[in-house]
């Protein structure tokens, strides 16, 4: 390969349009986060660490970064567990198995915002399918999308039933890079009961697809935002309040722009931490 | 491929692939149910999949009456259609130069596309909204297509793949007096067809379904993307006719839900494909 200068023509719409929209953005957010300013303002000031050590004791940042962390741990895990066990139970289900995966795989391409309002009519206290079952066992149903305890529940079911075939897909596309001839291999050693050849098999092959998984559910969990701003607006109470509704009533709603810079930047390093994980761990691997 | 099992472990697993597609399609069932029954009967609260008395007309009827749906819709199809196809433009020949052609610069301009990738669009976002409101963009199409133009993540599903163009049919196309442009529409282009393909599903549905962004820049109702559109009658009704509010949900879902189905392969031949770069769709 030899230099071209047609690169630089083939490159710069992108280039402009990158620097325009992702890179200086970035450069302009952390800036913003040391000032005080808000939209429609004439003054800014610099403030330094002002928001951040704002941040540090706002009651509501840490109700929400903790709405969110336990979000996270209540979809991730479950997400996936369940995935998982379809995937592999899938993966030998003959000729159901096609339908078993456009049924899992529905939710995954649907509106999110309708299907929320089709899961807020379920959650109804009162005339809800999820109460209507629970009183046939004699259950008195919660008022889930409205009452403290459970919300976060509610919501969570709800982020489990948008993702979970999503993560089915994920795990079919690894389970079908496994070698067969190991199961066979297995089986001469004595290992040919479904649960024995999972432990000894399955498993220890799928490690890397499952961690893998796992930290893109927790990417995509953390930024939580279409069912809350839909179904809750992070009611009751702070409940239900999680960190891109945070930025986004603080940026949008009440317009404090240095400081949802700041909550934004602290968004950014959480994620980070995530994706480089994830870098880290599977750069080198060839997915596809 | 492991020994089908019969008996026992067998009728476990399907019971248990049933329960879990039971569990995938009800919401879909029941907000058609729903969305067909008068609004005392859903109150009566009974555990009826099929009304009693249909209130097709009453709920659907109200529904396009009073909720410009064809609007929502096209402003989807509008909007998205047009990030597609500007994504596509501006994607490729960048990440052919960046797979194919040595430059000063290279390197640099790939470490910006990785970094690039780390970035969850709602981070830009404060800075991208005091821009295009200090132009006076706020609430025009502009400010829901341009912002997400140029996809890094676009540039680099697709410079993986061109990267496995054999430089020996590069140099023949050369020979044969092929400019780099023709060489990237008329070589590079097919040759990437299934990462387009996927990244453009991909790039659908991310942007159908996206609440954030509309909601901060194109908030009046004749530009309303699908979900903002729903979101506006749910307001209005405060759960007071659900009978009505599950036509609207039936009336927005049914064109994704379709296309899911149809596209199905496709879809899930894209998750694997895009997950393998970012997170997949949101």
């Amino acid at each position: 390969m030899n230099s071209r200068p047609v690169a630089y023509v083939l490159m710069a719409p992108a280039a402009v349009l990158v620097t325009l929209f992702v890179i200086a953005p970035v450069g302009v957010l952390v800036l913003l986060s040391f000032s005080d300013w808000q939209l429609g303002s004439s003054t800014l000031r610099y403030t330094g660490l002002g928001n951040y050590r704002q941040l540090a004791t706002d009651p509501v940042f840490w109700v929400s970064l903790r709405n969110t962390a336990f979000y996270v741990a209540l979809v991730v895990p479950v997400a996936t567990g369940l995935a998982l066990v379809a995937a592999i139970a899938i993966r030998g289900a003959g000729r159901l198995a096609a339908f078993y995966r456009t049924a899992f795989f529905l939710p995954v391409t649907t509106t999110v915002v309708a299907m929320a309002l089709a899961w807020e009519f379920l959650l109804h206290p009162s005339f809800g399918l999820v109460n209507l079952l629970l009183a046939e066992f004699g259950v008195r149903g919660p008022v889930w999308l409205r009452d403290a305890d459970t919300v976060l529940y509610a919501l969570a079911a709800i982020g489990v039933w948008l993702k979970f075939g999503y993560y089915v897909v994920l795990f079919l596309a690894g389970l079908s890079t496994l070698p067969t001839d190991l199961y066979d291999a297995a089986a001469v050693d004595g290992i040919d009961r479904p649960l024995d050849r999972f432990r000894y098999v399955t498993w220890p092959l799928l490690g890397p697809t499952v961690l893998f998984v796992v930290v893109v559910a927790t990417i995509q969990t953390f930024q939580v935002f279409e069912i809350v701003a839909t179904l809750t607006q992070g009611r009751p109470g702070r409940a239900s309040e999680v960190l891109l509704f945070t930025i986004f009533q603080e940026g949008f709603v009440y317009f404090r722009t240095g400081y949802a810079s700041a909550l934004t930047v602290v968004f950014l390093c959480l994620i980070l931490v995530l994706v480089l994980a994830k870098f880290r761990y599977f750069d080198r691997k060839v997915y596809y | 491929m492991p020994r089908r099992a019969l008996g026992l472990t067998s009728v476990l697993r399907h019971l248990l692939l049933l329960c879990g597609a039971a569990v995938a399609v009800t919401p879909f069932v029941w907000m058609v149910s729903a969305s067909l029954m008068p609004h005392q009967e859903i109150m009566l609260g009974g555990l009826r999949l099929v009304p009693e008395e249909f209130a097709i007309k009453q709920n659907y009827g109200r529904v396009i009456a009073d909720v410009p749906i064809p609007r929502y819709l096209m402003n989807g199809l509008l909007v998205c259609t047009s990030i597609f196809v500007l994504q596509v433009l501006v994607a490729v020949p960048a990440a052919y130069a960046l797979a194919k052609l040595s430059f000063r610069g290279r390197d640099f301009a790939l470490a910006a596309v990785l970094l690039g990738l780390m970035i969850p669009a709602h981070v830009p976002a404060i800075p991208v909204y005091v821009a295009f409101y200090k132009l006076g963009l706020i609430n025009t199409y502009a400010a829901l297509i341009v912002p997400h133009v140029g996809s890094v993540f676009g540039i680099f599903l697709l410079r993986q793949f061109f990267r496995r163009i054999p430089d020996e049919t590069l140099q023949a196309a050369r020979l044969d007096g092929l400019s780099e442009l023709e060489i990237v529409w008329r070589i590079a282009v097919p040759f990437a067809t299934p990462a387009i393909i996927a990244f453009g599903l991909f790039s659908f549905v991310v942007h159908w379904n996206d609440l954030f962004w509309p909601l901060i820049v194109a908030n009046r109702e004749d530009l309303a993307m699908p979900p903002l559109g729903i979101l506006m009658f749910y307001n209005e009704e405060q759960g007071s006719d659900y009978g009505a509010m599950m036509a609207a949900s039936v009336l927005m879902t049914l064109p994704l839900a379709i296309a899911s189905i149809v596209l199905q392969r496709r879809f899930m031949e894209g998750i694997s494909l895009t997950a393998a770069t970012k997170g997949g769709p949101q």
